[in-house]
């Protein structure tokens, strides 16, 4: 049963193949054998998952027309999940158990989904490859000695190698999509606003979108649907109808004009077999009836140092109320201890060197004398580029770029060198500074068989026609057939 | 050389929106501490601030008073800083682009006229509130209350164009009562609803330069206000005129010494990073929304005083009594539409009933006697069906009974004595038992005619027409 698709998990409950207790339980057991190697999860919840089932397997009839009724999905420990201890893998939130459910979260619920663990991440979601997370290693299945990318390395893992045929995972610079191409699944990053950010711990509040990583296409479509929507409790949600987004995966491509930024793509820093890839996807998507057109995102070039202004701008601030006064972490007493040393001792020791470095560069960007020439000027260029793809939009209908510039590295190769860590997103970070859905989907190995992704960016909210080219795409390429050797416990122990 | 003073103010009122300014806590004060929370206004991880319609109405409101022009749009931007009482680490406020820009005020003083320019009014938060006393063990530990967190305030800033602390007292007391009268703001300034901080410098008068400025925190009261200004204007003025330059810096206002202490320096000040706020879209007012806030706008307490001056023929006295308060003026227009004649009913509410709901800790909120019972009460003083003093009788006993004046009256036989029969024969009873009064007034002391006069209204229990007794006296003593 594990290694299943979730729309075959939601058919298998619904025609009664198996119950949502059997699904719960095969997705325990392969976390218990792979998980102690894999490191995906910070916290497995069987007790609550086994009575959530139970109680779906006997009240059918009231769930049967719920869309994921049964089906174990992975949250990534970001999102606020009520009575179940939600950390954003820090220290400072080490004990943090929230009164509140995030509203992508608390969809997935009502849609009769069963939330089976909280998964591990960058701290904060600060990072590209998950060895930020203040608990464990997280490690790719395809090769446990390298990354599976970050920050949601935990939902990616646990999808690729079968513990849950979904993760929510959450996308700030291409937290979704880098470690889903580098875990060989689907990860899609909603246009900003579509999916209710309402219990996501912030990370770079005008960045942050939540959504889903999944074996196929479809399924990620079938994930969208249930999360998608404008929210009371979310300002910045957009309120525009939400669609039956699996309708409209026809497998027709057929005059799709999909644009390629050349000069990016030929760029410095871009593996050899990510190149030749994303070339082969280009062709098959052209063989499929899509017309590639080159285009120019001038200002792209530009996106990597303005995204960490505004990021870190951004979550220097989201990262204040971390101050060990109301919740969380609190540096005990040290004799007649001052208010200020209270503060720097809890944040000192609560955080970790990334989450320190990045609220630094974010005080900095926004301090007196030097808010205009870093954050103003980075507002600036976040607008040239949002004007690039409006152009580039009137030509095209989706822009084709790798999702990554390399395959997986391994664990502990960049995380002395932050600025080549920081590179690793030069083709995500546009789509959040610019607020465009974007999506990765497999399209095949490096000669070292390490996954590699090809990532399709929309227009805003046409989420409809990203997921269309995506799903055409994988009928041929089908690479979701691929599937990680099995990383057991016993076999590594 | 003499100095002038140059005052600009910073005004936080409180919104009465009922519910917090980014969630739906209450903002009723008074209770238990930490029971008006939730986690938006705790500021935990993940939560969001929605914006509250009806504070950004009360905002638009207070602007529209103040002769502001309403932003279109205007910009929530996060204030960063650290204070256990700020649950997020920043404040929401506005900063770059605020609710509304460009007001000013109008009032008169003793010595002439004034205007204080008003340069914005803005959206923000309030924070919660530390504890530092009042707890057995205040000498180590300071509790938090974050019942305030997350309150609706507007802040309004005006221009430095206040030239003594007596005009700023004057100006912090109009618009109090414009803001009170608008419901906008409850005006308990102990409370903490209402208050206000101070920029000053002096400068050589007649030079248009600005000094260095100090502010001035904690000016919770009129007083306060006044005594901290007149303290800190002195002392500059003090310090110039020795030629010791004024530093910027902010100051408090040390209630118990009535002076102003240093807090913090210029370089010691913090760095707020302002940016806009990402969780918030900015605040947009339509034309319409305007034109729906415009349109339950109610009289100016300004504009209302002329008008009682010009429609009800009142003397500028009254009708500035009158308008103090919106709960008098509207008093006051109901009694009059009652039917009752408006200087009579200027005299009664400025005199017997604000004396009653004095001695009876009421207020005009909360009156004893509906206008419309007033009207009744004074329509028969205007009908001669009972005298001016008996009205007083009756009045008193309407606070403390349902009854309508004319009941009363009827009840205990209050009517007015006009018969001259009846007088005369009352007259004649006082003449007889007061024959050295009456020598004494056929002797020239006229001042015993008053006194007889008394005596008669008090055989009469006070119900004799006084006119009517006063003829019918002079003829018996003639």
């Amino acid at each position: 049963m594990a290694h299943t698709t979730l729309s075959a998990a939601r058919t298998a409950w619904q025609v009664g193949a198996h119950s949502a207790v059997e699904l719960c339980e095969a997705s325990l057991a392969a976390i218990a054998d792979q998980d102690p190697v894999l490191g995906a999860f910070t916290e497995v919840t069987a007790d609550r998952a086994l009575s959530r089932a139970a109680a779906i397997d006997r009240d059918r009839e009231a769930w049967a027309h719920q869309p994921l009724a049964g089906v174990p999905v992975a949250i990534k420990d970001n999102l606020c999940t009520a009575e179940v201890r939600t950390t954003a893998s820090s220290r400072i939130l080490e004990t943090f158990v929230p009164p509140y459910t995030a509203t992508a979260v608390a969809k997935l619920e009502a849609a009769g989904a069963i939330i089976i663990g909280k998964t591990n991440c960058d701290e904060f979601a600060m990072g590209s490859s998950t060895e930020n997370s203040a608990f464990r290693v997280t490690r790719n299945p395809w090769a446990t000695d390298r990354i599976p990318g970050g920050s949601s390395g935990g939902s990616a893992v646990a999808v690729a190698s079968g513990m849950a045929p979904l993760a929510l995972g959450s996308d700030t610079g291409g937290s979704i999509r880098q470690p889903a191409a580098l875990c060989g699944i689907v990860g899609l990053k909603p246009t900003y606003g579509r999916v209710s950010r309402y219990g996501l711990i912030a990370f770079a509040s005008s960045l942050d979108q939540v959504g889903p990583l999944t074996w196929t296409v479809a399924d990620a479509a079938l994930a969208l649907s249930v999360i998608a929507g404008g929210d009371a409790a979310d300002a910045t949600s957009a309120p525009h109808p939400v669609p039956d987004y699996t309708v409209g995966l026809t497998g027709n491509a057929r005059g799709l004009r999909i644009g390629v930024p050349r000069d990016l793509l030929n760029g410095e820093g871009v593996d050899a077999d990510v190149a030749t890839h994303v070339q082969q996807a280009l062709e098959t998507l052209k063989a499929r009836g899509a017309s590639i057109v080159d285009i120019a995102l001038p200002t792209a070039a530009a996106a990597i140092p303005t995204y960490y202004l505004v990021a870190t701008a951004e979550a220097s601030s989201n990262l204040a109320r971390y101050d060990g006064v109301r919740y969380g972490f609190r540096a005990p007493a040290e004799g007649r201890d001052t208010l200020r040393a209270m503060y720097c001792r809890t944040r000192e020791r609560g955080f970790g060197a990334e989450v320190k470095r990045r609220i630094m560069l974010g005080t900095y960007v926004l301090s007196a004398g030097y808010y205009d020439a870093y954050y103003l000027k980075a507002q600036q260029v976040r607008t040239l580029i949002r004007r690039d793809y409006e152009r580039a939009f009137e030509q095209v209908d989706l822009v084709a770029m790798p999702t990554s510039p390399t395959p997986a590295f391994r664990i502990g190769e960049r995380i002395a060198d932050p600025v080549q860590m920081y590179l690793a997103d030069i083709f995500t970070v546009s789509a959040n500074l610019s607020g465009l859905p974007a999506i990765s989907v497999p399209c095949g190995f490096s000669t070292e068989g390490l996954p590699i992704g090809l990532q399709l960016t929309g227009r805003h909210f046409d989420e409809a026609t990203l997921l269309r080219a995506a799903d055409a795409y994988e009928r041929d390429a089908n690479w979701s057939v691929h599937r990680p050797p099995h990383v057991g416990a016993r076999t590594h122990a | 050389m003499t100095y002038e003073a140059v005052i600009g103010l910073e005004i936080h009122a409180q919104l009465q929106a009922g519910t917090k300014i980014f969630c739906g806590c209450s903002t009723v004060f008074g209770a238990p501490p930490n029971t008006h929370v939730c986690p938006v206004c705790l500021g935990f991880p993940g939560v969001l601030p929605v914006l509250n319609r009806s504070a950004v109405d009360l905002g638009i409101r207070a602007a529209l008073a103040l002769g502001c022009r309403i932003n279109e749009t205007s910009i929530f931007a996060r204030k960063n800083y650290f204070y256990p009482d700020l649950p997020k680490g920043y404040q929401i406020s506005q900063y770059e682009q605020p609710l509304a820009s460009a007001g000013s005020v109008s009032f008169a003083m003793p010595d002439g006229p004034r205007r204080v320019g008003i340069t914005r009014v803005h959206l923000e938060e309030d924070a919660g509130k530390s504890l530092h006393e009042g707890f057995p063990d205040s000498d180590r530990t300071t509790y938090v209350d974050f019942n305030r967190a997350g309150v609706p305030l507007i802040e309004i800033v005006t221009e430095p164009d206040l030239r003594s602390a007596a005009d700023a007292a004057e100006f912090f007391s109009r618009l109090r009562a414009i803001l009170v009268w608008l419901d906008v703001n409850d005006g308990n300034m102990d409370e903490g609803s209402l208050r206000c901080d101070a920029n000053v410098s002096v400068r050589p008068a007649g030079t248009a330069a600005l000094g260095t400025k100090a502010e001035v925190k904690n000016l919770n009261s009129f007083r306060f206000l006044q005594k901290a200004l007149e303290f800190e204007i002195e002392r500059q003025r003090a310090l110039v005129g020795d030629g010791i330059r004024v530093v910027q810096e902010t100051r408090l206002f040390d209630v118990s010494t009535g002076t102003t202490v240093s807090m913090r320096s210029k370089e010691e000040a913090h760095d707020y990073r302002y940016f806009p706020e990402p969780d918030l879209p900015p605040v947009r007012v339509s034309a319409e929304r305007l034109a729906a806030v415009r349109e339950r706008m109610i009289e100016l307490p300004d504009a209302r005083r002329q008008r009682f001056v010009a429609a009800f023929g009142l003397p500028e006295y009254d009708a500035a009594q009158l308008t103090q308060s919106r709960h008098s003026a509207d008093f006051f227009e109901a009694t009059v539409t009652a039917g009752a004649p408006a200087k009579t009913a200027s005299n009664w509410i400025r005199g017997e009933l604000a004396r009653v709901l004095n001695d009876t800790g009421r207020s005009m909120a909360d009156p004893p006697v509906s206008p419309t019972r007033l009207a009744e009460l004074l329509r028969l003083v205007e009908a001669g069906t009972i005298s001016g003093a008996i009205a007083k009788t009756v009045f008193e006993k309407m606070v403390v009974s349902a009854d309508s004046a004319e009941a009363i009256v009827r009840r205990d036989g209050l009517t007015q004595i006009d018969d001259e029969g009846a007088i005369i024969a009352l007259i004649a009873d006082v003449l007889t038992r007061n024959t050295d009064a009456v020598a004494g007034y056929r002797a020239g002391k006229t001042a015993t005619f008053g006194f007889l006069v008394g005596q008669v209204m008090k055989a009469a229990g006070g119900k004799a027409n006084p006119k009517r007794v006063t003829e019918l006296l002079k003829q018996a003593l003639a």
